[in-house]
């Protein structure tokens, strides 16, 4: 049974060693730091901060490796990329709309049995928005894979076949943040998740997103637009029922009742997890999810735990 | 509401009632919702508030408490504003234009230093300040050759943290840039904004005119430094991207003038431009009353108002409506929009002065170069 460690951000605040150590891992610790891409190699913190081999897996420079190799593929990746952006872009209109209707009537002071039901109403509408965006774009990417058959061209082949060398003699998997999409596609490119079968994961920042089922794209406060969070995709599943929402701290207005409580309720019965500094969460099937350090956003607008200063 | 210093003259101010007790009790300028008193103690024949707020006279004369040697001036200010000033004070025959000395919030130019009102619900934007989280960029100094102009120019160049020659930068050059990093607090500002991801990585060439009263006066042998020489040498020096929506070019007052007089003489080499309170001076009859030396922009502007083309693809417009030039910047946004171009205006209760400029940074910056916030979580 797989565990699943969930941390905060690492770069001001490392707490990687602390969780790899409770768990026992032996031996090296396999690195996806795709994330990071140009930046990839640049892991020699990680390793030091760990006191153990780091094997970096280099997923996104297999990926350019296989991008440059197979003009078929890179041509097809083009088109589906600008797809999805596209889809993206149509989806994000109507969760505008959906969203609106949501926050307009919370704003509205009528009797509370008379407007929770609306509001419920106009919370599933937006989550039947997000579910079917979910669906399209997994379909999406069903339909890459069954015209294109990723895994079984040579040169992805070729590093599958590396990396399930690598990874079979590696005790753990170590997710880093970084670009999230990038990081999503790369790992779904060479099917790491299943190459890496049993080894425990320990994932932070957008590494972390993407452990969850439903990837969330979030920012309260950016400097143009509404701010309206959205789905991207769905996640690697390995953990299941939590939402993961790092730099939280910085991203999401947590003295913010309603903006808590609609993101809490959109997502619900997944939990809307905080992951800032010094964060930690674990996951198993057995055990379900067991938040340790990390603060959850609830359904009435309240957000547990304390910040750190 | 009855304001504080109505209660000290009233004599129902706190403790004594005398004037220390008054200055004691607070800060200063006093700014009560969308009022604000400024006091001034200390020996004079009269005491004046000296400003550029354009629409109110320049000098406001204050009042003497009876019996003190306080004096005080109330004025509307409101919510948002920020105000730069300072107090004229005539003594014996003397006159002399100071910062205000119970007021330690003071801004810098190249002209000086002005004493700063900031009025309710104006905040000085974090962004702008030191972040220890923000890894720091570089600024270098390069002598370049300039044969438009003949002979070299000094030009600062910002650099993001952990630069990488592998990857290809947007650039953003930007006229008066020295000043913008030392009174805009730019440096900071990029820090900051990359670090956000609300920018991305990005090069800033920050140019300085040895004569701006000439250079940015719709001059064509500066447009030709930007174009013919700085760009290149940029290009030679540095990671850039080189299609137009990754090139930006910005200043502010004239700076703002030649930054579109050059995209407009090279349409499509830059495809961003930050306009911050330009000195668009125009006519539609007549003169300009800016005067003679304002002719060869007049010239310009009008010639662009006539035929603008379509020289960049998205402007960002800035201006403070304390500035004179509200008039000619607001004129000119429906001649921008009608050309298709991607224009935001922005105002602010502002006036012409560097800090204006930076409050403005933020939101023309990651507008025109949209970082990658919703797809980074580090």
């Amino acid at each position: 049974m797989r565990t699943v460690v969930l941390l905060g951000p690492q770069r001001l605040r490392p707490t990687l060693v602390e969780a790899v150590d409770r768990v026992g891992v032996e031996g090296a610790v396999a690195a996806v730091t795709a994330g990071w891409q140009e930046r990839e190699d640049e892991i020699d913190e990680l390793s030091a901060h760990l006191r153990r081999p780091v094997v970096n897996l280099r997923l996104f420079q297999r990926g350019e490796d296989v991008l440059a190799q197979d003009p078929e593929i890179l041509l097809a990746w083009g088109d589906h990329l600008d797809r999805r952006r596209k889809l993206q872009d149509l989806y994000r209109i109507r969760v505008a709309h959906a969203k609106a209707a949501v926050r307009e009537l919370l704003r509205e002071s009528v009797e509370q049995d008379l407007l929770e039901a609306e509001v419920e109403r106009a919370l599933e509408a937006l989550r039947a928005v997000d579910r079917e965006h979910r669906d399209r774009v997994a379909r999406l990417a069903a339909a890459f894979d069954a015209e294109w058959s990723p895994w079984a061209r040579p040169a992805v082949a070729a590093h599958r076949d590396e990396l399930a060398g690598v990874l079979s003699r590696c005790g753990a998997l170590a997710i880093a943040g970084g670009h999230v999409q990038v990081l999503l596609d790369r790992l779904r490119l060479f099917g790491v998740v299943e190459l890496a079968d049993g080894l425990p994961v320990f994932a932070w920042s957008a590494g972390a997103m993407v452990c969850a089922e439903t990837v969330v794209l979030f920012h309260d406060r950016p400097p143009q637009g509404a701010g309206n969070a959205e789905v991207l995709d769905a996640g690697l599943a390995l953990c299941r029922d939590v939402v993961v929402l790092p730099h939280a701290k910085r991203r999401l207005r947590l003295d913010d009742p309603e903006r808590v409580l609609l993101l809490a309720r959109r997502f619900d019965p997944a939990l809307c997890l905080a992951l800032d500094e010094g964060s930690r969460a674990w996951w198993d099937a057995r055990t379900g999810l067991v938040v340790e350090k990390g603060r959850e956003l609830r359904r009435d607008g309240d957000v547990t735990g304390e910040l750190d200063p | 509401m009855t304001l504080r210093i109505e209660q000290f003259v009233q004599g129902q101010g706190p403790g004594d009632g005398s004037v220390d007790a008054f200055l004691s009790a607070g800060a200063f300028p006093i700014v009560e919702d969308d009022r604000v008193t400024f006091v001034f103690r200390g020996e004079a024949d009269a005491v004046k508030l000296w400003h550029a707020i354009y629409g109110l006279p320049t000098y406001q004369t204050f009042t003497q408490v009876d019996w003190t040697d306080l004096w005080y001036l109330t004025l509307d200010l409101p919510r948002g504003s920020r105000m730069e000033y300072k107090l004229l004070v005539e003594h014996k025959g003397r006159r002399q234009l100071v910062r205000d000395p119970l007021n330690p919030e003071v801004s810098h130019d190249p002209f000086g230093t002005n004493s700063v009102c900031l009025g309710a619900g104006y905040e000085k934007p974090d962004w702008a300040f030191d972040d220890p989280e923000a890894r720091a960029g570089t600024v270098e100094e390069h002598e370049l050759p300039a044969p438009s102009f003949g002979g070299t120019r000094r030009v600062q160049v910002y650099l993001p943290a952990r630069m990488r020659l592998t990857r290809r930068y947007p650039l953003l050059v930007l006229h008066d840039g020295g000043d913008y990093l030392r009174f805009s607090r730019l440096k900071s500002v990029l820090d900051n904004l990359i670090h956000r991801l609300e920018i991305p990585p990005m090069v800033v060439a920050c140019t300085q005119a040895l004569d701006r009263m000439k250079e940015y006066m719709a001059d064509p042998a500066h447009a030709a430094f930007i174009v013919d020489d700085l760009l290149p040498a940029l290009e030679a020096m540095f990671p850039l991207a080189s299609d137009p929506a990754s090139r930006g070019l910005g200043g502010a007052s004239l700076g703002a003038v030649a930054s579109l007089f050059t995209a407009w003489r090279y349409p499509r080499t830059f495809g961003r431009l930050l306009l911050q309170s330009g000195s668009f001076a125009f006519t539609d009859i007549g003169r300009t009353y800016r005067g003679p030396v304002f002719e060869p922009v007049v010239q310009f502007v009008n010639a662009f108002r006539a035929r603008p083309g379509t020289p960049v693809e998205q402007i960002f417009v800035s201006c403070g409506v304390y500035e004179s030039l509200i008039y000619e910047n607001r004129s000119m946004v429906p001649f921008l929009e009608r050309t298709g171009i991607d224009v935001r205006y922005v105002e602010s209760r502002d006036g012409h002065n560097w800090e204006n400029w930076r409050d403005r940074l933020r939101e023309g910056l990651s507008w025109l170069f949209p970082g990658p916030l919703w797809m980074i979580y580090e």
